[in-house]
């Protein structure tokens, strides 16, 4: 690991500031990711800006029809959280399957939103429930926040600070994980809204990270259940192809894991 | 470089290091506590895995300066005295360990999940929890039998306290 200065802010606006001052900060929130990848030399900032002990950014908060989960909330906590299990039961089992106990104990839900892995959990599940990222700037919706592999809307120094995902009437996430990393070879999340609108989005599997599937949303619309998917087919371009899947395999486990997210959601 | 206080095996300890210095190393090169191991460098092998502030970290995927001010428990840190943790002690007796370069970070990571899930352990819980512990010697089959050994004693341990 190259150099680095590391800082211990106590609110959002002092860690604004110190990014401001640094000529190459970054900030670190559960660093389960930029940890390993500065520790490889693939990120060298000349600053780290420490978010996980800000208390305004930690906390799950459930009201009515909306779960808001703080930015530096681990990925356990998330996943221990009884009321947020009651409210959206497919959120918290997919906290528990990111990864393994030690990296959700670290990481959290901001670091893999402004990360936005193609193979991560969360985008799957802040672009089906059609949540709303809130950052010390803005609230930005979930359709506008992911921007192709490992990019998102945010701008140079901006933070998320939370997440607010809407309550579903019904949700399901499945995932085939990656035997090693746990990573999605594929998952999907599949969220039909209090209004009767369903959204279904895949992560892991296209070469632009995590994206909305209609062809699943319009057969879900018509019929819930994972009866209704037996006819779909999902076409294979643009989906990834590498030693660990073709694009034809993971275009089946689209449908595939998408069929096991309805019956999971019930 | 800077100074990280911190509390390791419930004793007070100050060093001044660089803040690229992960916490691993901390341990492991200014506190001699080398029964923390480094088995890999992707932060997948869990041989690093310590206690802070009571849950399992990987103790190579963070720095130092991340623990300042937090309590580090490590494998050298759960004996009383001459006598084993009942987590190692359950190691030794169902031949959970054979070249043991994993065993410490098994071990951390195998008392967290005992504690975080009580006496409801079954086969299924432990093999999912210990998913970031890898093991090239022993096939885990005898690791999975010592974690529900111990579980039980941990659980007689708990309650004659
Ligand atoms: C062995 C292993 C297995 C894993 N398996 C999975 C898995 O199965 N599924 C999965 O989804 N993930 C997995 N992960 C990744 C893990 O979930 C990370 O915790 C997560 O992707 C990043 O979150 P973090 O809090 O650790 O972020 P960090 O590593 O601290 O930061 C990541 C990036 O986000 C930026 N950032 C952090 N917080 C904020 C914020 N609030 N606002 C703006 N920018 C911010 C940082 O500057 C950095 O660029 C795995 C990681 C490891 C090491
Ligand atoms: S040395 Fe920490 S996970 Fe391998
Ligand atoms: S006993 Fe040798 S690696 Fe586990």
């Amino acid at each position: 690991m190259y150099q680095t200065t590391y800082h211990r802010p106590s609110s959002v606006d002092e860690a604004v500031a110190l990014f401001g001052k640094g000529n190459d900060a970054k900030y670190l929130s559960g660093g389960q990711t930029l940890i390993p990848v500065m520790k490889q030399r693939l990120a060298s900032p000349s600053d780290v800006i420490d978010l996980a002990r800000i208390k305004e950014l930690i906390g799950v908060d459930v009201s009515g029809d909306t779960v808001t989960i703080k930015a530096a909330t681990p990925h356990y906590e998330v996943a221990q959280n009884s009321a947020l299990q009651k409210a959206i039961p497919a959120l918290a089992h997919l906290a528990s399957h990111i990864g393994d106990p030690a990296v959700r104990h670290r990481g959290t839900i901001g670091g893999s939103l402004a990360n936005n892995d193609p193979s991560a959990d969360y985008p799957s599940a802040v672009l089906a429930l059609g949540a709303t990222i809130k950052t010390n700037k803005r609230s930005i919706a979930a359709d506008d926040f992911f921007k192709g592999l490992f990019a998102t809307a945010l701008e140079d120094g901006e933070i998320i600070t939370a997440v607010a995902f809407p309550v579903p009437a019904k949700a399901g996430y499945a995932k085939f994980p990656h035997p090693a990393s746990r990573f999605a070879l594929t998952g999907v999340f599949v969220a039909k809204t209090r209004s009767g609108d369903v959204r279904v989005a895949a992560t892991g599997a296209s070469q632009n990270g995590v994206m909305r599937v209609a062809a699943i949303e319009a057969a879900l619309k018509a019929n819930w259940s994972a009866s209704a998917l037996a006819n779909v087919t999902i076409a294979a371009s643009g989906l990834m192809s590498d030693i660990h899947g073709s694009a034809d395999y993971r275009a089946n486990l689209i449908k595939v894991m998408a069929e096991r997210a309805v019956t999971a959601a019930g | 470089m800077s100074t990280v206080k911190l509390t390791v095996n419930g004793r007070a300890v100050s060093a001044d290091v660089e803040d690229r210095t992960l916490l691993v190393h901390l341990l492991r090169d200014h506190l001699n506590l080398t029964g923390t191991h480094v088995g890999c460098d992707t932060s997948q092998c869990g041989a690093c895995t310590v206690h802070l502030d009571g849950r399992a970290v990987k103790s190579c995927t963070m720095l130092a300066a991340q623990a300042a001010g937090s309590s580090v428990t490590t494998i050298e840190g759960i004996a009383k005295g001459d006598e084993l943790h009942p987590m190692q002690a359950a190691f030794r007796d169902n031949h959970g360990l054979q070249c043991g370069f994993c065993t410490p970070g098994m071990i951390m990571a195998s008392i967290d999940i005992v504690h975080r899930h009580g006496g409801k352990l079954d086969e299924t819980t432990v093999r999912h929890e210990l998913e970031g512990n890898i093991c090239r010697c022993t096939g885990y089959h005898n690791i999975v039998k010592a974690v529900l050994d111990a579980a039980g004693h941990m659980k007689v341990a708990q309650a004659a306290e």
